[in-house]
């Protein structure tokens, strides 16, 4: 299951979706707007993706899992728009057979989705400063999102 | 042939709107088309070692033909997650 959303991510909704009688683990990562990046400050961010191109490509990331581990069922939900400290920007639920695969499925995903999938993210920061992310552009500012 | 390009992030604040009408020859490439891009928004400059391109929802390589039937989008580095 792929979704791209506006709305808050209803990650227990999420969750339950790859629950499955064949599955003996279940694993969810969230990832959440992180308030202090290498000491700066972050006050909110906004993401923005490239929708129909964001879809294609996180279906094409499930297909991929699907072949490469042995997992039940996955669910991905990206956020976009504007989001408060805290608040869930990524969710990818895996489930499968035997643990091992569903937290491996879930490492690569989260991995993989954020070196492929076309979505930004805008800085906003506590010092009104705001800053487009973008990996290995500028060194100083710009190595890392405002995330995990 | 009239080529419609999108852009995001960055880029799209680089060129100052989100959609561009080129007129390039027939067989021409993303590479091709990226230098036209640069030539006409040099704004674009400092993100030409990293501009990425994307033709019908796919990453596409700078040999990549274009047709005027394509969905193009340029687009930098992505950082979702």
């Amino acid at each position: 299951m792929i979704e791209l959303t506006t709305e808050p991510i209803d990650y227990n909704q999420l969750t339950e979706s790859v629950r499955d009688h064949a599955a003996g683990a279940v694993t969810l990562f969230l990832g959440t707007v992180r308030e202090f990046t290498r000491g700066v400050q972050t006050s909110w961010l906004q993401y923005e993706a490239y929708p129909d191109m964001a879809r294609a490509s996180m279906a094409e990331l499930e297909a991929e899992a699907f072949q490469k581990f042995t997992v039940t069922k996955i669910a991905i939900s990206h956020r976009t728009g504007a989001m408060a400290l805290g608040e869930i920007s990524v969710a990818i639920a895996v489930s499968s057979p035997h643990r091992d695969q569903a937290f491996e499925a879930g490492r690569w995903l989260i991995d993989t989705l954020k070196e492929r999938v076309p979505i930004w993210k805008k800085e906003h920061f506590a010092d009104g400063r705001e800053e487009w992310q973008h990996p290995g552009m500028t060194p100083q500012t710009n190595t890392k999102g405002a995330k995990s | 042939m009239n080529l419609n390009v999108l852009f995001f992030a960055a880029a799209r604040d680089a060129v100052g709107t989100d959609t561009v009408t080129v007129d390039v020859p027939d067989g021409s490439t993303v590479g091709e088309l990226q230098q036209l891009m640069i030539q006409r928004t040099p704004q674009l400059e400092r993100w030409s070692q990293a501009l990425l391109w994307a033709v019908n929802n796919r990453y596409a390589g700078c040999n990549q033909v274009l047709h005027a039937s394509d969905v193009i989008a340029c687009f930098p580095p992505v950082s979702g997650g």
